[in-house]
């Protein structure tokens, strides 16, 4: 089974955002990047896939420049087999979705695994998007996949529960915690670090496909006045501050 | 140019971030002068779909005869509509369904999608809205490049606003459908109330020690009528299940009220709640970072001071 597992670099999750040049950029000065969380649960999922399918192989896919080659090295270090970069500056989802539709229709794969969301700009469209741009189902978020002779059984997260569906492959499925647990994350040891560097990052040129969005300017979320105590033995007064001031119950 | 609402319903009771949408959808075509549509597909009951009218919404179509709904079928029938009513905007709510749909659709009609919107655009020409980013942490404001644009809105940012009219139901019959993700199951959570549409979350963390010592937490939410949620430890630990855990990778959610018990405030998990209206910390430590991020905070024991908090509502509400 050929897998491609998409990554998305973002700040890493105990950053500070702060905002520059009037608001206008995200500062990345001291900022860690790091693989998308969700982007890691389904990584692992693929090397979990490959190891009991013999003769599978995964490749990890980013849209980005060099300077991501970083988080391309580490998914290698934690055992893909190759990376393939699509050279150019993520914009939007849409144009993300292009991207990588554009290089699977000339190389395809039996299983396609992103994230449910990237952690930065918080879209959840790049899973679906491609999943229509490559006409094929797509399930995300997900957090159970078993794959049997060409057909997947898989869990989709709606709003309020869980819901099991089956499809032929190929198909894409959006990751999440519970796809595979935390604890079964890898992290590279050496040997893996070492076998990364020489195995095959290849850097395509992009397709080059219009923006469908600008982003002008950033705002901080409004600054909270301090909090207000209460006594542990007056609870009377909080419920009687929640009805009347903040009038939320 | 038209705007069109996609209204999603649970077993033919229509959801109330499907109601933010129509008040969102209803604001937006004002706005952009334009006229706003819902579109209801599946079984549900004039008199249920005759409520979009508290919001506004004067005019929904109506699409019969799908038993199961998923976004595939959803984006391939709402695509047929858009391009008879030549809409311009098509708005779904914030649910995991709605971005879904929404994505598709994006695709089949060549249109631009931005998720996570908080407020009606602040510019029309280009449509220019204020989207979460960053987890909560921060929000951009993005300029939306095409003239066709699919909006999903983030759940309790907007809320609904009550402006009681008419709403006429016109129903109507499509060709397409999608078929290639077979429906096996569903698989509800528990009779509660759904976690990212609540409007009152009670929530605790690895300060309650076990597993075993949740009963005063759920005693607390049902005397407020409130969903639960937990932190990411105790999700991890199996203390609660995964799906109540909420942060920057569990379900983001903003209700009005947030009631964070024995959980200290990590960056994640704030990342995940920080847009709740209002926050009550309760915790022995008052270092804990979570009373920076907090309105109300009461220090002290959550084992004592919870079910005295739980007697007060009570009487409170009589
Ligand atoms: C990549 C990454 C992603 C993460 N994502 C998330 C996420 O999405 N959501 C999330 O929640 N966390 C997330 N975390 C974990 C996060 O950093 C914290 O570890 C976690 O939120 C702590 O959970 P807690 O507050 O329940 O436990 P603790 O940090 O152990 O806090 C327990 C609190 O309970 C208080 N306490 C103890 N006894 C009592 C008592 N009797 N009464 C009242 N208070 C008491 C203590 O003072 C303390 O403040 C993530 C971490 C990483 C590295
Ligand atoms: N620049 C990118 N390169 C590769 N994959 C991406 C990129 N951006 C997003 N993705 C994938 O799409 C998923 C959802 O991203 P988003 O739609 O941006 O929230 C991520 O978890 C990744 O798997």
């Amino acid at each position: 089974m050929k897998i491609l597992v998409c990554i998305s670099s973002v700040p890493d999750t105990t950053t500070k955002i702060n905002f520059t040049n009037n608001n206008t950029e995200f500062s990345t000065s001291g900022v860690q990047f790091i693989i998308n969380p969700n982007d890691e649960f389904g990584l692992t999922k693929a090397l979990q896939i490959k190891e009991s399918n013999a003769g599978s192989t995964v490749t990890v896919m980013h849209v980005g420049l060099s300077n991501n080659d970083p988080i391309i090295r580490k998914s290698l270090a934690i055992g893909a087999d190759d990376a393939v970069r699509i050279n150019t500056t993520a914009n939007d989802p849409i144009q993300v979705a292009n991207e990588i539709a554009h290089y699977i229709k000339e190389n395809p794969f039996d299983l396609i695994i992103t994230g449910k969301e990237s952690i930065d700009y918080n879209g959840a469209v790049v899973p679906h998007a491609l999943g229509e741009l490559l006409k094929i189902p797509s399930v995300s978020p997900c957090t159970g996949l078993e794959i049997n002779e060409g057909e997947a059984l898989i869990t989709g997260v709606v709003d309020g529960g869980k819901e099991e569906l089956s499809a032929k492959l190929p198909l894409i499925v959006g990751s999440q915690k519970g796809l595979v647990e935390e604890s079964e994350l890898r992290i590279p040891n050496m040997r893996g670090i070492m076998q990364a560097r020489s195995k095959p990052l290849n850097v395509v040129e992009a397709k080059k496909s219009d923006a469908t969005q600008k982003i002008i300017n950033y705002d901080k979320p409004p600054q909270k006045a301090a909090c207000k105590l209460i006594d542990a033995n007056n609870v009377e007064e909080l419920v009687s501050l929640l009805q009347n001031e903040a009038k939320v119950i | 140019m038209s705007v069109l609402i996609y209204i999603e319903h649970t077993n033919g009771i229509i959801k109330k971030n499907a109601l933010e949408a129509a008040s969102f959808g209803i604001g937006f075509a004002e706005k952009t002068g334009s006229t706003a549509k819902g579109i209801i597909i599946g079984n549900i009951t004039d008199e249920e779909i005759k409520k979009l009218g508290s919001v506004g919404l004067n005019s929904v179509l109506k699409i019969e005869g799908y038993e199961y709904l998923n976004h595939q079928k959803v984006s391939a029938i709402v695509s047929e509509i858009a391009e008879n009513e030549n809409a311009s905007t098509v708005i779904f709510c914030g649910s995991s369904e709605g971005k879904a749909s929404g994505s598709r659709l994006a695709i089949k009609i060549n249109s631009g999608i931005i998720t996570e919107v908080v407020d009606l655009p602040s510019s029309t020409a280009p449509v220019t809205l204020k989207k979460k980013a960053f987890s909560g942490k921060g929000f951009a404001n993005v300029e939306l490049a095409r003239d066709k644009n699919i909006i999903v809105i983030s759940t309790n940012s907007f809320g609904v606003h009550l402006r009681q009219v008419d709403c006429s139901i016109e129903t109507i019959s499509t060709s397409k459908d999608d078929d290639s993700l077979n429906h096996k199951s569903f698989d509800r959570n528990t009779e509660g109330i759904s976690l990212p549409d609540a409007e009152l979350v009670v929530s605790a963390g690895r300060g309650l020690k076990g597993g075993e010592n949740w009963g005063i937490i759920e005693d607390l939410a049902n005397a407020l009528g409130a969903a639960t949620a937990c932190s990411k430890p105790v999700s991890d630990i199996g203390w609660r299940p995964h799906h109540e855990h909420v942060g920057q990778t569990g379900i983001a959610i903003s209700p009005n009220l947030y009631i964070a018990i024995g959980i200290s405030g990590a960056i994640q998990h704030l990342a995940g709640v920080s847009s709740s209206k209002t926050i009550v910390v309760i915790n022995t430590d008052s270092e804990a970072p979570f009373f920076k991020a907090a309105d109300y905070g009461i220090v002290g024991d959550a084992f004592e001071v919870v079910p005295k908090l739980t007697d007060a509502i009570k009487s409170a509400k009589g």
